[in-house]
């Protein structure tokens, strides 16, 4: 038990670690940059384009629970959810929310 | 030192409509749940997202956790899915930027970058005075964070009530809220195509390499739509 607990609190550290690098270097590499460069604007897409491919990765290719969903039936939620986004005037509550429901009822009923 | 009042008017600002409270705290007690199941305690699961407070991050390493990988795949795996902070912090702390503002409380107060907070700052920092900008977003930080380790801790106390269809709803809620954030923030070509083509590359660049699809799909949809902004003026 005692090195169970010892691993755990090594990889705690290991991937604390290994987030506040990027968080760190980030801010390190912004001290030098003017928020009207181009430089900027690059950084500015790129953090937008690798936040749609996290989440679009999460989605179709997902770890943990999710991976236990037919691809379809996710990407079927998700797309009911952006809908239900548009439908509501850009309010993000009812998305969240359904989601979370709709998922969870077409499990059980298919 | 902090300036309460923008600190507060930082703290207060998850209490708006749009705010990311609820699929923050839908995401963090699946984790607390999940650290649970594969055997961390109570005082660990809650460290855990004290530290690391990344939610892809805190899968992975659960995942590696579970099937006995060693702590240098840990770490490779961890950076790759968390290295997008990297690009959001130097999109992000140059609108921070004050010259009347210790180093400090950037170093410090990156901890609290996450997809979320990064959203309400990107959103909001016009309405604040540049001098303090960082206490508003300390302020924003300490919310964001704090809802993420409660949600973790009542995750874990209430695992044994959640069933596996129950976490699998809760699993979805994180990425169908930050897609509409994402869809909601498209404001001008630039960002419209970052966000569109991100969407499409990341899983396309995930047939060829599966550790590194976010960034390689995240980095060419970005300069590609770099390109795009600059050839449209």
């Amino acid at each position: 038990m005692a090195n169970i607990s010892t691993n755990i609190i090594l990889v705690i550290t290991v991937t604390s670690i290994a987030t506040y690098l990027s968080r760190c270097l980030g801010v390190l590499s912004s001290e030098k940059i003017d928020e009207n460069s181009k430089i900027f604007r690059l950084f500015d897409c790129i953090a937008y384009s690798t936040l749609a491919a996290l989440i679009s990765k999460v989605v179709i290719f997902p770890a943990g629970y999710l991976a236990d969903v037919d691809v379809f039936l996710r990407l079927g939620v998700v797309f009911l959810c952006v809908g239900s986004f548009y439908l509501f005037n850009k309010n993000l509550v009812y998305p969240t929310v359904l989601s979370a429901i709709i998922l969870t009822t077409l499990i059980r009923i298919i | 030192m902090v300036s309460s009042g923008y600190f507060l008017k930082g703290f207060s600002s998850v209490r708006s409509i749009d705010s990311p409270a609820i699929s923050l705290a839908c995401s963090f007690v699946a984790i607390g749940a999940l650290l649970k199941n594969i055997g961390f305690n109570l005082k660990e699961s809650f460290f855990s997202t004290f530290f690391t407070y990344a939610l892809p991050g805190q899968l992975v390493m659960a995942e590696s956790f579970l099937i006995g990988s060693s702590l240098f795949n840990i770490f490779i795996a961890v950076w790759l899915v968390n290295a997008r902070l990297f690009p959001m912090a130097v999109s992000m702390f140059p609108l921070l930027n004050s010259e009347k503002q210790p180093k400090w409380k950037y170093y410090l107060s990156c901890h609290f970058l996450a997809v979320s907070s990064w959203i309400i700052m990107k959103k909001d920092y016009r309405t604040i005075h540049e001098d303090y900008r960082i206490d508003f977003w300390m302020g924003i930080g300490t919310a964001t964070w704090s809802i993420a380790i409660l949600s973790t801790v009542f995750g874990f106390m209430i695992s044994d009530y959640l069933s596996k269809d129950m976490m699998i709803g809760l699993a979805i809620v994180n990425p169908v809220y930050f897609f509409c954030m994402l869809l909601g923030s498209i404001k001008n070509i630039v960002i419209g195509t970052s966000v569109i083509l991100g969407t499409v590359l990341g899983p396309v660049f995930y047939l060829i390499s599966p550790e590194w699809c976010i960034l390689y799909g995240g980095v060419s949809a970005g300069i590609v739509a770099f390109i795009v902004g600059e050839l449209n003026g």
